[in-house]
């Protein structure tokens, strides 16, 4: 099991390679880390996903750094969680169609074309990222690349209205 | 209003947080620095090494309370104090450092003495600033003294690149403390206070378990209020010695690797361990899955993420010790009104069992060689225990804690979690500039003492009178001792030669008094000699057995139920 840690940070010099260098320090496995401003001026939003036993640690630890504004965990029942991917495959003229229809079922988007590969774009959930990535991966990846995860809590008035939407 | 150096800046707002003394040795990028302080008030002690400096800023803020201050330069000065910043952080010992850095423009470039210093340091402090513009120094200043004074103390570093030092501008009053992630709780939540008292009504064998926080937080008199109130024994860490007496009925001495038998089985048997301002050091614990094991838990601590770290506790309280402490003693107050302290006889009386059967002892032989526990005795008795002792690490640490009898806080400083080498002689130093008027004695071992000697110079040429009492068997003492027990007497590099340096010569030629005896008898004669010799300082090397090792001992990883009183238990 993984935990979902949400870090309002300052916007500081230095700030990321706290948090980062931290964790790496007292033997917290990061296993996805996004970052970038929010909407509040001079603040910016760590999201971070690490392993189960450390998550108390971790919070508290990341509470000691000055830096550090807020820190908390999603859980993943109730929170937005998003990632994007870049994946390409390889695709002769002849099945190109077949690939496209499969990613368009995922809602993926074609953003290059090649003589011998289609490239998506996706950004879902991750668990659809994997699915998606298991069928299209029949068709062989050539290369890959996934952001780190961002995540939100749900709106609790909206979360009655939308469900468990993933 | 006028303008000003961004050095002069500096200095100004060192003044304006109150600094009346600070450690350092000047260098390139600090040099403008230096220029202002010749017209300061404040005191500059030149050190001979910059680790030396740290030390006694370390020193300082242990004796008084009050932060000491620390200035080096870029590059070598600024990697010459890890090792306190370090030592500062895991003692909580507040300190700031101030660093000079290459000039911005000049930053990543590999500049001339440049080091990555606040990268280094980062996790080595409390918090690191990296100031880039010359008109935020005084508000910079004076966060980081908040920083390091507040909360859980610690060391907080300033690094400054010299082009700012050299920038004409303003002076203004810091602002207010604007560091909106940082927010220390003072009082503890009154629903755990509730809980706490519950779990004391109910304890039969309780025990309180105090750490450095009690003297760090100036909690001593509450301590003692309440230990007194509840009847209930105490054990003081390595870093808590002093903090309760060491002669009041209650106390039990120093729990751990190196504890009395009394106070680590008291724990081993305890029901209830109340737990302040301390931290579940593995020292202090052996096999943390065998420590205590029948004892409920009540952890007090200013830093939530002591809690739960080592050991779950039954009740959290995150407070300030000094609050919690009125806040239990007012609560339990009361609760007294209407119920009473189960008895607690049989515990006590368990106790002062375990103290008359198992207490601290050595065997000093008339003609033998000398103990160090002996020295420590001696000492003792020579300056009626009114001094503060101060240590380097190793055996000679353990014998000055667990024979030395503290009657108040600020009168013990060692380095507890770092365990640094060459500590004594210039956190000695450090403390004796805060504390003129208070007798300094270091407790130091011969290999201790050689990691940082140099500072003899400071002490004579900036006449600061302290005296060492140099333990010298002859050989890393404490190292040879697990190499006997666990190596089978295979010694390894633990030999230092016990007559070279000719100790007594050395100090002479750094300004000092030396003295050397080797005999049980000349012991006393030459600690009061010493302790007569007030216009500059004493050194007095004592020849002690080679062969004596620290008891009890719990060894590294074990259970603490399984505590060694000699060899033969091992
Ligand atoms: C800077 C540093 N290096 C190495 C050690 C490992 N160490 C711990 S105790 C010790 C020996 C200390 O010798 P001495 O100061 O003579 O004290 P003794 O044990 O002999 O009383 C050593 C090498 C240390 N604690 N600190
Ligand atoms: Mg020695």
């Amino acid at each position: 099991m993984h935990h979902t840690l949400s870090v309002t940070v300052q916007d500081k010099p230095g700030v990321l390679a706290r948090v980062a260098s931290m964790c790496a320090l007292r033997g917290f496995n990061i296993r996805s880390l996004a970052v970038g401003p929010i909407h509040q001026p001079g603040l910016s939003r760590i999201t971070l996903v690490v392993d189960d036993v450390a998550v108390e640690q971790v919070t508290k630890q990341l509470h000691k750094l000055v830096n550090v504004l807020k820190v908390s965990e999603l859980d993943p029942n109730d929170s937005l969680e998003r990632e994007v991917m870049l994946v390409r495959v390889s695709a002769d003229p002849g099945i190109r169609r077949e690939v496209r229809d499969t990613a368009e079922v995922f809602g993926a988007t074609t953003i290059d074309v090649g003589a011998k590969t289609v490239t998506f774009e996706l950004c879902d959930h991750p668990q659809r990222l994997s699915d998606f990535l298991a069928l299209i991966g029949h068709y062989g990846v050539v290369d890959l690349v996934k952001s780190g995860r961002i995540a939100m809590a749900r709106d609790a008035k909206a979360k009655t209205k939308a469900g468990t939407e993933q | 209003m006028p303008k000003m150096s961004g050095a002069a800046v500096l200095i100004k707002s060192l003044e304006y947080e109150g600094v009346e003394v600070a450690f350092g040795v000047p260098g390139g990028a600090i040099l403008p620095a230096y220029d202002p302080l010749l017209d300061s008030p404040i005191r500059h002690v030149l050190a001979r090494h910059e680790q030396g400096a740290g030390h006694m800023a370390e020193g300082y803020a242990h004796a008084t309370g009050r932060v000491g201050v620390v200035i080096v330069t870029s590059g070598p000065g600024a990697t010459n104090i890890m090792t306190p910043l370090q030592n500062a952080l895991m003692d909580s010992v507040p300190i700031v450092a101030i660093t000079g850095q290459v000039a911005l423009s000049s930053m990543g470039n590999d500049a001339f003495q440049e080091a990555p210093t606040t990268g280094m340091a980062m996790h080595c402090t409390k918090h690191t600033f990296l100031v880039t513009d010359a008109n935020e120094i005084c508000d910079v200043v004076h966060q980081a003294f908040h920083l390091a004074s507040t909360g859980r103390k610690g060391p907080v570093l300033i690094d400054i690149p010299k082009d700012l030092l050299v920038t004409e501008i303003e002076w203004h009053e810091p602002g207010p403390v604007d560091l909106p992630g940082y927010k220390p709780s003072r009082a503890g939540h009154s629903r755990q206070i509730e809980r706490a008292i519950d779990l004391i009504m109910e304890a039969s064998q309780p025990v309180l378990y105090v750490g450095g926080g009690i003297i760090a937080a100036g909690a001593s008199e509450e301590l003692l209020q309440f230990a007194e109130a509840l009847d209930v024994p105490v054990t003081t860490t390595l870093m808590a010695r002093g903090a309760f007496p060491d002669a009041h009925r209650l106390a039990m001495g120093m729990p751990g690797m190196h504890g009395t038998y009394t106070a680590v089985t008291a724990m081993q048997e305890a029901d209830l361990l109340i737990a302040l301002g301390t931290r579940f050091d593995d020292r202090v614990t052996g096999n943390p899955a065998t420590f205590a094991p029948g004892a409920k838990v009540i952890h007090v601590d200013i830093d939530p993420a002591e809690i739960g770290k080592v050991r779950n506790p039954e009740v959290p309280i995150v407070g300030d010790v000094r609050v919690v402490l009125e806040q239990l003693v007012s609560a339990l107050g009361v609760r007294l009104g209407d119920e009473s302290l189960p008895d607690r006889s049989h515990w006590l009386e368990t106790i002062a069992g375990w103290q008359a059967k198992y207490p601290l002892s050595y065997q000093q032989e008339p003609d033998g060689p000398v103990k160090a526990q002996y020295v420590i005795e001696q000492l003792l008795e020579a300056t009626g225990g009114d001094c503060i002792v101060v240590s380097g690490v190793g055996q000679h640490q353990m014998w000055a804690s667990q024979f030395w009898s503290f009657s108040k806080p600020r009168t013990w400083i060692n380095s507890g979690g770092l365990g640094t080498m060459g500590f004594a002689v210039p956190a000695a130093i450090g403390a004796k500039v805060g504390m003129p008027d208070e007798l300094v004695v270091a407790v130091d071992g011969d290999g201790s003492f050689q990691m940082t000697f140099q500072e003899m110079v400071t002490a004579s040429t900036e006449k600061v009178p302290i005296k060492v009492v140099l333990i010298n068997n002859g050989g890393h003492g404490m190292v040879r001792q697990w190499q006997t027990l666990f190596y089978g007497r295979r010694y390894s590099a633990t030999d230092l030669s016990g007559d070279s340096p000719n100790y007594a010569a050395l100090a002479e030629a750094c300004g000092w008094v030396g003295m050397m005896v080797e005999t049980p008898d000349d012991v006393g004669p030459a600690l009061r000699k010493m302790l007569s010799t007030n216009d500059r300082p004493v050194l007095l090397e004592i020849r002690t057995d080679p062969d004596e090792m620290v008891w009890p001992m719990v060894p590294a990883g074990g259970s603490c139920s399984d505590i060694a009183l000699g060899p033969e238990d091992l």
